[in-house]
């Protein structure tokens, strides 16, 4: 690891003004990057030590029904706070299916939103990688690549955007609020990571300096609350990164759809919202026939990268899969495996 | 430049100075303290022989830089028995032979302290499995210390709990 200059502000003022010089780098709970610096990937010159910023720690509920997450607000202390749980299903779910016990009581809701991507390429600084060297060229496109990206790649970078916490939170309209020294801005979540096109280097709209505050849902995020899942398939049980991910929220009248949300994990470089398949669902009937042409408009514009051509089907099953486990109802407590297809909460189908 | 940090450690107050920002708390505890039951396995955050419980929370103290610490509480394996008598936990992993080689089990025990007190587990063996996911066993002792797991949360009284860690 190289060394760095340690500093540690005491306001948010202070703290966004440390980090605007060139190399600095944000430190919350470090369980990313701490990871990054030890393998040389990443390598910041003064690291500004944001953990313990009073007031960015809070789960707020806001006077119009939405809620404001602070951006260090704990991953565990957000899935097991019972008023968010009970009113965001899908986002609690989706964080306890990432991680470890561990790194969940460690990393930051702000970390989340900025961990790296998991690409073998990009961690491995003998290899070729656009994102960790621009220009360097991409060893994943002939190497490796079955958990790759199929929706939204360039031929410079085919990395996908890790989180689970991010597949809900785009669905459901979040939004990041930022600050920096000219004040405090907001970013819409869907429009906050970048896909990589010519500059995978360049993974969200943050400006130099710019630091997550808070993350917010609006209100009418709580109306899906009744029908509302993440499913995750991985390459074991537990504490593993998504092949494909999927979060479902519907929000219904008798068997028909009034209004859907659906957002797709580890298969492109930003959690992946399909307004096609929302289109499709709303004002449908609830029937294994809808839910097949929303999946398939789900990923109509999808594009193998490499050896990955299954995940294509993949996340068409999973699609079809976690519209039908919302449909059928969000389980009245977090089953034992969340986000599992392989979860059976007692008296419900494995298989719905 | 030199830089000093409190610390309670295992219940005892500690102030520490070191020179590098880049020390971990594992290696804080390890190569600064001597206190070298808490282990370093892949020193990545991926096998949890570093669990150690901070502010009443598990973490991994590889992934923790010490310099971040400053004003902690942390309970390490070295601090959870009262002199000859083992904690609960530790009996238990005896009991079930939760452990074959031992090189994890330091962190397993930590992290069935916080598993414990966190609470979300209840009886359900699956819930223990999946909550204990961030702990490795390349010897493959799970059924053990799933069972010692169990055990232990049903020897300590939910009012005992808080207290343990």
């Amino acid at each position: 690891m190289k060394t760095f200059d340690y500093v540690k502000p005491a306001t948010v003022r202070d703290a966004v003004t440390a980090a605007s010089a060139p190399g600095a780098a944000y430190l919350a709970a470090g369980t990313n990057l701490l990871d990054l610096m030890k393998g040389n990937i990443v390598r910041p010159d003064r690291l500004v030590d944001i953990s313990h910023l009073p007031g960015l720690d809070r789960i707020e509920d806001l006077p119009d029904g939405g809620v404001r997450i602070g951006a260090l607000v704990r991953n565990a202390d957000l899935a097991h706070d019972e008023n968010f749980a009970r009113r965001f299903p899908a986002v609690a779910e989706a964080l306890l299916s990432g991680a470890s016990a561990q790194l969940r009581n460690a990393a930051t809701v702000g970390g989340n939103l900025l961990q790296r991507t998991r690409c073998a390429y990009f961690y491995d600084t003998a290899s070729a990688c656009n994102k960790r060297d621009p220009g360097a060229g991409c060893d994943a496109r002939g190497g490796d690549n079955r958990l790759h990206a199929i929706l939204g790649w360039s031929e410079s970078c085919i990395a996908t955007h890790p989180s689970d916490f991010c597949v809900p939170l785009v669905a459901l309209d979040a939004v990041v609020e930022v600050e920096d020294k000219s004040g405090r801005r907001e970013i819409p979540l869907e429009k906050f990571h970048r896909l990589p096109g010519d500059t995978p280097e360049r993974e969200n709209t943050l400006e130099p300096g710019e630091m997550i505050v808070a993350v917010r849902l609006p209100a009418t995020a709580a109306a899906f609350a009744a029908h509302a899942r993440y499913l995750k398939v991985r390459e074991r049980i537990s504490y593993a990164f998504a092949v494909v991910s999927a979060a479902v929220a519907l929000r219904t009248d008798g068997d028909r759809i009034v209004e859907a949300r659906l957002a797709l994990g580890g298969i492109a470089a930003k959690p992946w919202r399909s307004r096609e398949a929302e289109q499709i669902l709303a004002g449908g009937r609830a029937d294994s026939a809808l839910f097949r042409r929303a999946a398939e408009a789900a990923l109509a514009a999808a594009k193998p990268s490499g050896d990955n051509g299954f995940k294509i089907e993949l996340a068409r099953r999973i699609v079809l899969r976690t519209l039908n486990l919302a449909a059928a109802g969000t389980p009245k407590r977090m089953p034992a495996l969340p986000a599992s297809p392989f979860a059976s909460v007692s008296g419900d189908a494995v298989h719905a | 430049m030199n830089f000093s940090i409190s610390l309670t450690i295992n219940g005892a107050k500690r102030t520490l100075v070191f020179d590098d920002p880049r020390l971990t708390l594992l290696d804080l505890l390890r190569e600064g303290l001597y206190l070298t039951g808490t282990k370093k396995g892949c020193d990545r955050g991926q096998c949890g022989a570093c669990t150690v419980i901070v502010d009443g929370r598990r973490i991994n103290s590889c992934l923790a830089l010490a310099i971040s610490q400053d004003g902690a509480n942390v309970l390490t394996i070295e601090g959870v028995a009262q002199g000859d008598r083992l904690h609960p936990v530790q009996a238990a992993f005896l009991a079930h032979d939760g452990l074959q080689c031992g090189f994890c089990t330091p962190g397993q025990i930590m992290s069935a302290i916080g598993l414990i007190q966190e609470g979300q587990a209840g009886d359900d063996p699956e819930r223990v499995r999946e909550a204990m996911s961030g702990n490795l066993c390349r010897c493959g002792a799970y059924r053990g210390i799933t069972e010692a797991v169990l055990e232990a949360q049903k020897a300590l009284d939910p009012a005992s709990r808080k207290e343990v860690a």
